[in-house]
């Protein structure tokens, strides 16, 4: 008898039909907005890539702007993965090296004084991230912390006070939205859509910057698990390299994990859990499936339900404040 | 930081008063039950808890090492009342 619960309830029976299905969807979409192709930003990673060969197969590829987008703290190799997941798709590229904007605006400046309220000693040299307990090992509540490391290899960890935490993550944030600027700027002259990113983990989760990486004209993958975009990617022939690169923020100096920064579990199995709370399934059905207690697979839930609530933020669109009797349609 | 240390009940009236000015709370938070979790009410999250610790150590002058933040230790009224009045009686005695 077949397992009723564990990774094959995300197998998608048939990788070619999805991908036929979005293709026709994303051509929908862009015809409505009365704009004739795509621009997204290539990050090296799954799902930028995903979209791209999504994007060429709807599109065409000469319909398809990749934008690379590297900045002073992206690992090495995002630029060289990002060409590769271009080449792949067969779709044109533009190089905009955001460095010079994000130190105009003082993006570095505002982060790392506000780093070094914390630790006193960091400066030049130094590299630095922000990471989460994790909610496996503990019930504690998550705060962030700065882990630093000197040019002499010295680690430094320290709590982030709320002033601390606002500042760094508000000064981080230039990087998305400098990044997006980009991206609609070139879908202004070409007359093309800007096409997002997220999977479903992000976009339930929240795990994106509110007009940052959060804003476009159509999100292609954002109704997929990570594990499905990972099938998707077998399917579209996105290279090895690429689907088999562990997902990154690559956003801080430091190395950072996603779920250092935001998820409580690797994406295969927060997917899991993020379905068994969609299709009420319990958490001893999940625990068992997953080789975890029943304890953790509750304060992962718990942690989802939390996550949703501070996401409905950064879904919701401006809204109007009406009830002086001038509002359209005699809104009061 | 007063050099008398508060009771119970000041304490609870100045947990309660902070809730209230930070997380807009209806009726001042008065509806608020002391053993409610604040968590699952929506009035902390992750951002309120770091917004707490800061209350309580400056409001209080106690530190909160991270191995403490934790929701028996934070997650209601009286779990945050109680332990503030255990870490100040623990620093009185020195």
């Amino acid at each position: 008898m077949a397992e009723a619960f564990g990774p094959h309830v995300l197998r998608l029976p048939d990788p070619e039909a999805s991908i036929e299905a979005i293709a026709a969807g994303m051509r929908r979409e862009v015809r409505a907005f009365r704009r004739k192709g795509g621009v997204l930003g290539l990050s090296g990673g799954i799902d930028s890539s995903v979209v791209a060969a999504l994007a060429a197969r709807a599109f065409g590829p000469k319909n398809v702007l990749g934008v690379l987008m590297p900045e002073a703290d992206s690992s090495a190799d995002t630029l060289m993965l990002s060409r590769l997941a271009a080449e792949s798709a067969g779709i044109g590229t533009v190089l905009e090296e955001i460095t010079p904007i994000l130190d105009a605006v003082g993006c570095y400046r505002r982060r790392d004084e506000a780093f070094k309220r914390v630790i006193p000693d960091y400066g030049p040299g130094w590299k630095a991230k922000i990471v989460l307990p994790s909610v496996i090992d503990s019930d504690a509540f998550r705060i962030f912390s700065v882990v630093a490391q000197a040019p002499d290899g010295t680690t430094f960890r320290e709590r982030l006070p709320l002033e601390e935490y606002l500042q760094v993550v508000a000064a981080t944030n230039f990087k998305q939205r400098t990044r997006k600027m980009l991206e609609y700027y070139h879908a202004d002259r070409l007359n093309y859509a800007v096409l997002g990113t997220p999977n479903r983990l992000e976009y339930d989760q929240g795990f994106f910057v509110k007009n940052g990486d959060g804003a476009a004209d159509i999100k292609p993958i954002a109704h997929l698990y990570k594990s499905q975009v990972y099938q998707l990617a077998e399917a579209l022939g996105v290279p090895a390299e690429i689907r088999s690169r562990p997902p990154t923020t690559d956003t801080y100096s430091m190395p950072q994990s996603q779920e250092e920064f935001y998820f409580s579990l690797p994406y295969d199995k927060m997917d899991l859990c993020l379905y068994a709370v969609d299709n009420g399934i319990s958490a001893t059905v999940v625990a068992d499936s997953l080789g975890l207690t029943q304890e953790q697979i509750e304060r992962v839930f718990q942690d989802i339900a939390g996550k949703r609530r501070v996401s409905q933020y950064l879904h919701a669109a401006p809204r109007l404040v009406v009830g002086d009797g001038q509002g359209p349609s005699g809104a009061a | 930081m007063s050099l008398t240390t508060p009771d119970t009940a000041t304490i609870d009236l100045s947990v309660r008063q902070f809730l209230a000015d930070n997380f807009i709370l209806d009726d001042g938070g008065a509806g608020l039950g002391a053993d409610e979790s604040l968590t699952q009410a929506g009035v902390l999250d992750s951002m309120g808890v770091l917004e707490l610790i800061m209350f309580v150590e400056e409001r209080f002058g106690v530190s909160i090492p991270d191995e403490d933040t934790l929701p028996e230790n934070l997650d209601s009224v009286s779990r945050i009342v109680n332990y503030i009045g255990r870490r100040l009686a623990a620093e009185a005695r020195g």
